[in-house]
């Protein structure tokens, strides 16, 4: 199990409300609520479902369907660095497996991990479509291509300074 | 079941049936079939005896096309496309089994395999599982999936793999609900629970959380189980699911069933057809029966589950009797005790005069039987003391409409739901009361019916997912004639009348009468809206909505009845829809939710004091006449007493005897004590039940009864329909509730010689000609048929009053308010209203016994957080609760569906006895009581009241029974 650095102090409910509020005019608002939230506490609060649900008129469980179904949208706070490996066909024929598997025991992580430190999260990706540079990786909505160990090192030292 | 002992009419036909009017024909596999437009090419198979393999579709759902299963090639299109979600078209060539399509679905089946558990012997679904049928339908023989070496194959069913590490993707089967498991092993994510959940029952609690490999069944949020999500118990899910995944608790505990016998649910007053389902005569569960017209192939917790009372330890199988109501109870023979109950009401009547004893007939047993009932008392006993507990609920009904369409029952049949545009909700809660009506009224909601609620209270339906009431008028408790009136005053003077319907179909001078009374400016909103609380321009914008909204429809219920002035406000619904031109048609009516299953049957036949089967007043003697020939007696002409007018007349020694037939007076009517001594003043109390009820503390003669699973006979919902009951098991008691009646007639010399209820109904039909044309052959031949059934509608009769009013002319009829005598004033600042939560019945005898208690186990005081916190009560608290009839204690719960000066609870529990603070206010008309408005107050309170503690006592001293002398 890796630990997640808990948030210092709870959202407070008045802004969640705040937040869902003002997607409310949107045809279609419930993603745009996941993204407000996303963007101002780093995850979806487990609180918020409950109040998306009563402003949509929709149920907790329907709420949660469409959150779970989304990989980004987080329960709970990734670390400062987020890294996603694809293991899609052509990385993994560029040896990406391996690679990934290297990465992991480096950073002492599962996929989805996040570093004791919460410097670092790392979790898969189906495809960057940079196939053409495979394997290749993400660090925080940037590619990287052509990875191989030296690459992956001055990667971890990065995400881990 | 395996689908070949499934007859065809039973079928799963994949895909619901299609409305259209038009026809296309088309050929499947040769076979020329010709369906309505919009059919789905699997339904049109199936109409032309073709199964094609599935697994996504059935037919209460809508076509999903995601197992990919259903596959088929159609000449003249490219590929293979899914025949659920492909609607036919004319002269369309469909071929079911082309090599292709056979491939395709060995290798789809396959994939579905290689996630799923191999342990068909000794799965709870073996037998009955329709992933089994298709791997044996496609020809599976070998599934070439395996895992690679040195890694297990990703799979979601077994806990471990082969070094023992935990499966991850595994999860643990959920028995957090009582009666059905989920086993998410078995689940091949095929979406039928999610969308039954949300399609017919309407409650959206169940999801399909993560994608891809990752995707489960999941009842509410992260954290949630079955029972702590949103989940009602319905059983929608348990039915839809194909696989063992969700399975009911009894199945999985006794096996599969091997016999079923279709029959009606016993509770509420939708009257829902369900297949019992046995092994043997052992119940094994109980199936929403698809064919069933009131509920469509749907369920409620209630019927689908909570039907073990039926063999709760508590039921009493043998006859008892006692001298005195301070001796404990003797068991005894059925002889000693009907000649023991025969011998002291002959006694009575010698002593005291023929009127001096009477019946109560039960809502809750068949027509066949409650026909019986009244008989004996007007043929056997020579009176018409005779009355029901519709008394205390529909009884305003019945005068209301009565008087302003001629006859008294609900216009539509359920069906009727599916047309209407606007929906007024008045005085019912038919989410908790009448849940399977819910789910059909919440369907019609989401495809953008609108809702009008009025009640003190914000039930669920004012605001549930997907559904929104566009106007909630929260009136204060007991103004309901002020609102209704109001209404008809804006409909009035903003003239959205509908003028040739009133013309055409009512009588017109009672009409100006009418409207010059409503446009009196003290009926305004505004003027009304310090009485009622409801804003002037909710209440304008409302009526609005109702008369220019298209179909219009009112639903009401015991809000309406159970006041001072209920039937008054009856008057004013049929009013209403009067008005608005909405009767007559599908889609509009006025439609009282009946409380108990066989409230409309009991009142049909003949348990009011005053009048005979059909609705007949005593006092003609042409109707008696009827009567008198085929009982040989002759019929007293007076009408005998209300069950009211019997307790005071046993508390002044004039009233003696009673012969009460499952029902509990002292639990379920008004101001208990009154209810207890008149009870205890009398000297002989029948009571025929199936367990010691409250009443039963003060009988001396216990009569026990039989379960609606061990009789024949009829029960009459509210749609007026007349479902049959069909005995599935024999009566654990060892006899019928009609041949008991039948035995203690005898024992006074009657002479009857029943074999069978459908000699009853036989008897029925000659006498009631609402019910000429009612025969069991009819209702074997139809499933069940609407009253009146007669030479004019041989078939029966959905929709009343199509080409005219019963009584000829509509009549409208001024609706004064008049407030309550029962007012708020220092003591006692607040109202009480009570109601029903959807686990629990009534007075809660049969649901109390069963595994229902989880979700609800007390009765419950709600309180608006200002009132409680100017009390110091807080959530949980115990709380005395006091009127000026009595005092109970409960525990209170905070609430804002309640408003500030309005408190409201259940009366489904004996140990909080709700009624004995309901005063004994009254139904002007009817005498049916006032529960819905007591004035009350609430303080702090330690726990139970002295009342409460001696009535424990007195219970507990009533029930004791003397073991069997041998």
């Amino acid at each position: 199990m890796t630990s997640t650095p808990a948030p210092s102090v709870a959202p407070a409910e008045a802004e969640i409300d705040a937040l869902i509020a003002a997607q409310l005019h949107l045809e279609g608002p419930l993603l745009p609520i996941f993204h407000a939230l996303q963007e101002a506490y780093c995850h979806v609060p487990q609180a918020a479902l409950s109040r998306i649900a009563e402003a949509l008129n929709l149920t907790r469980a329907e709420v949660h369907g469409v959150m779970s179904f989304y990989h980004d949208f987080r329960s709970a706070p990734a670390g400062r660095h987020v890294l996603k490996i694809c293991r899609a066909e052509a990385c993994q024929s560029m040896g990406g497996a391996a690679l990934a598997d290297r990465l992991l025991a480096k950073l002492g992580l599962d996929w989805h991990g996040t570093t004791p430190d919460g410097k670092v999260t790392v979790e898969p990706v189906y495809c960057l479509g940079l196939c053409a540079c495979a394997p290749a990786a993400m660090v925080d909505n940037k590619v990287r291509g052509r990875l191989d160990d030296a690459a992956c090192d001055a990667l971890i030292a990065e995400v881990r300074a | 079941m395996k689908d070949f002992i499934i007859p065809p009419k039973d079928w799963d036909m994949g895909t619901p049936l299609s409305r259209s009017t038009k026809t296309v024909t088309l050929s499947v596999d040769g076979f020329e079939v010709t369906v309505p437009e919009g059919t789905s090419v699997m339904r049109a198979a199936m109409e032309a005896g073709i199964k094609i393999p599935k697994l996504c579709a059935t037919d209460s759902l809508e076509a999903f096309g995601s197992c990919r299963l259903c596959v088929v090639e159609i000449e003249g299109r490219r590929g293979t496309p899914a025949s659920c979600t492909t609607p036919v078209a004319q002269h369309m060539k469909v071929h079911t089994q082309t090599p292709k399509v056979k491939k395709l679905r060995k290798g789809v089946m396959e994939l579905y395999i290689s996630d799923h558990p191999l342990d068909c012997l000794t799965c709870s679904a073996n037998g009955d599982c329709e992933l089994q049928d298709m791997a044996g339908m496609v020809g599976l023989r070998d599934v070439r999936y395996q895992a690679p070496e040195g890694a297990p194959l990703a799979n979601h069913f077994t806990p471990r793999d082969t070094s023992g590490a935990a499966n991850p993707d595994w999860t643990p089967k959920d028995d957090s609900n009582p009666y059905f498991t989920y086993d998410p092993a078995k689940c091949i994510v095929c979406n039928r629970c999610v969308r039954a959940c949300e399609e017919v029952q309407g409650t959206f609690a169940l999801t399909i959380e993560g994608r891809g490999f990752d995707s489960r069944v999941k009842a509410g949020a992260p954290g949630d189980d079955f029972l702590a999500s949103d989940c009602v118990s319905c059983g929608a899910c348990v039915q839809a699911c194909p696989t063992a995944t969700l399975q009911e608790t009894s199945v999985i505990e006794m096996g599969t069933p091997d016999r079923s016998v279709i029959t009606t649910c016993a509770y509420c007053g939708v009257g829902c057809s369900f297949k019992a389902e046995l092994n043997g005569d052992e119940l094994v569960r109980m199936v929403p029966y698809k064919h069933g017209k009131a509920n469509r192939g749907h369920s409620c917790v209630k019927g689908r589950f909570a039907y073990g009372y039926a063999k709760h330890k508590d039921r009493i199988l043998n006859p008892m009797i006692r001298d005195t109501i301070e001796e404990p109870w003797r068991e005894v023979s059925w002889d000693e005790a009907l000649k023991f109950a025969a011998t002291r009401m002959r006694g009575l009547q010698e002593t005291y005069g023929r009127k001096s004893v009477g019946v109560i007939t039960s809502s809750r047993c068949t027509n066949e039987e409650t026909y019986l009932v009244q008989k004996l008392t007007r043929a056997v006993f020579g009176n018409n003391n005779t009355d029901t507990c519709a008394r205390v609920c529909h009884s305003p009904t019945g005068y209301g409409l009565g008087q302003t369409f001629g006859t008294s029952a609900g216009t539509q049949d359920f069906d009727s739901v599916e047309d209407t545009d606007v929906v007024i909700v008045i005085g019912a809660n038919p989410t908790d009361g009448h849940p399977v009506f819910a789910s059909r009224l919440k369907k019609r909601l989401r495809q953008g019916a609108k809702l009008i609620v009025v009640d003190p209270r914000r039930i669920d339906l004012v605001k549930t997912a997907h559904v929104e009431a566009a106007h909630h008028l929260a009136l204060r408790p007991g103004t309901n004639v002020a609102v209704v009136t109001a209404l008809a005053h804006v409909i009035v003077t903003e003239g959205l009348f509908d003028q040739s319907f009133i013309q055409e179909r009512c009588d017109w001078d009672e009409f100006q009468e009418y409207a010059e009374f409503v446009s009196d400016l003290r009926h305004a909103p505004e003027a009304v809206e310090l009485l009622t609380g409801v804003p002037a321009e909710d209440l304008r914008a409302a009526a609005r909505t109702f008369a220019t909204g298209g179909n219009g429809a009112i639903y009401y219920g015991l809000g309406v009845t159970e006041h001072s002035q209920g039937s008054t406000t009856v008057i004013g619904i049929a009013n209403l829809a009067m008005l608005t031109g909405n009767i007559g048609r599908k889609g509009v009516g006025v439609n009282p939710l009946r409380g108990q299953n066989n409230v409309q049957g009991s009142c049909d036949m003949g348990s009011f004091p005053h009048e005979l089967p059909g609705y007949r007043h005593v006092k003609h003697p042409e109707v008696r006449a009827v009567f008198e020939e085929v009982w040989g007696v002759e019929i007293d002409a007076e009408p005998g007493l209300r069950i009211p007018n019997m307790l005071d007349a046993a508390v002044e020694g004039t009233f003696k005897g009673l012969y009460c037939q499952g029902e509990d007076i002292l639990q379920s009517d008004p101001d208990t004590k009154h209810v207890a001594k008149g009870l205890a003043a009398m000297e002989c109390v029948i009571v025929h039940d199936l367990f010691l009820n409250e009443t039963a503390n003060y009988a001396h003669v216990f009569l026990p009864g039989s379960t609606f699973l061990e009789k024949d006979g009829t029960f009459t919902n509210a749609e007026r329909r007349i479902n049959r009951v069909r005995k599935v098991m024999a009566p654990l008691n060892g006899y019928a509730d009609w041949e008991v009646t039948q035995m203690l007639a005898n024992a006074m010399g009657a002479g009857w010689h029943y074999t069978h209820p459908a000699q009853i109904m036989e008897e029925i039909a000659a006498t009631t000609p609402s019910f000429a044309g009612v025969t069991y052959d009819l209702l074997e031949e139809k499933g069940s048929v609407q009253w009146p059934c007669n030479e004019d509608h041989p078939e029966g009769t959905p929709l009343m009053h199509v080409d005219g009013f019963v009584r000829g002319k509509g009549r409208f009829i001024v609706t004064e308010y008049v407030a309550t005598d029962e007012k708020t004033g220092p003591r006692f600042p607040l109202l009480l209203t009570t109601g029903r939560i959807l686990s629990q019945y009534n007075v809660g005898a049969q649901t109390r016994r069963t595994e229902n208690t989880v979700w609800h186990d007390q009765d419950e005081l709600e309180i608006h957080p200002h009132d409680a916190e100017v009390r110091g009560v807080k959530e949980g608290d115990w709380v005395k609760l006091a009127s000026r009839s009595g005092e109970t204690a409960l525990k209170a719960t905070l609430t804002d569906r309640v408003s500030p000066g309005v408190v409201y609870t259940t009366f489904h529990h004996p140990t909080t006895q709700a009624n004995v603070i309901t005063t004994d206010y009254s139904d002007w008309a009817t005498n049916c009581p006032e529960y819905k408005v007591t004035a009350v107050q609430v303080s702090p309170s330690n726990g139970p009241t002295d009342w409460q503690e001696d009535y424990e006592a007195q219970a507990r001293r009533a029930r004791r029974i003397l073991p069997a002398a041998e």
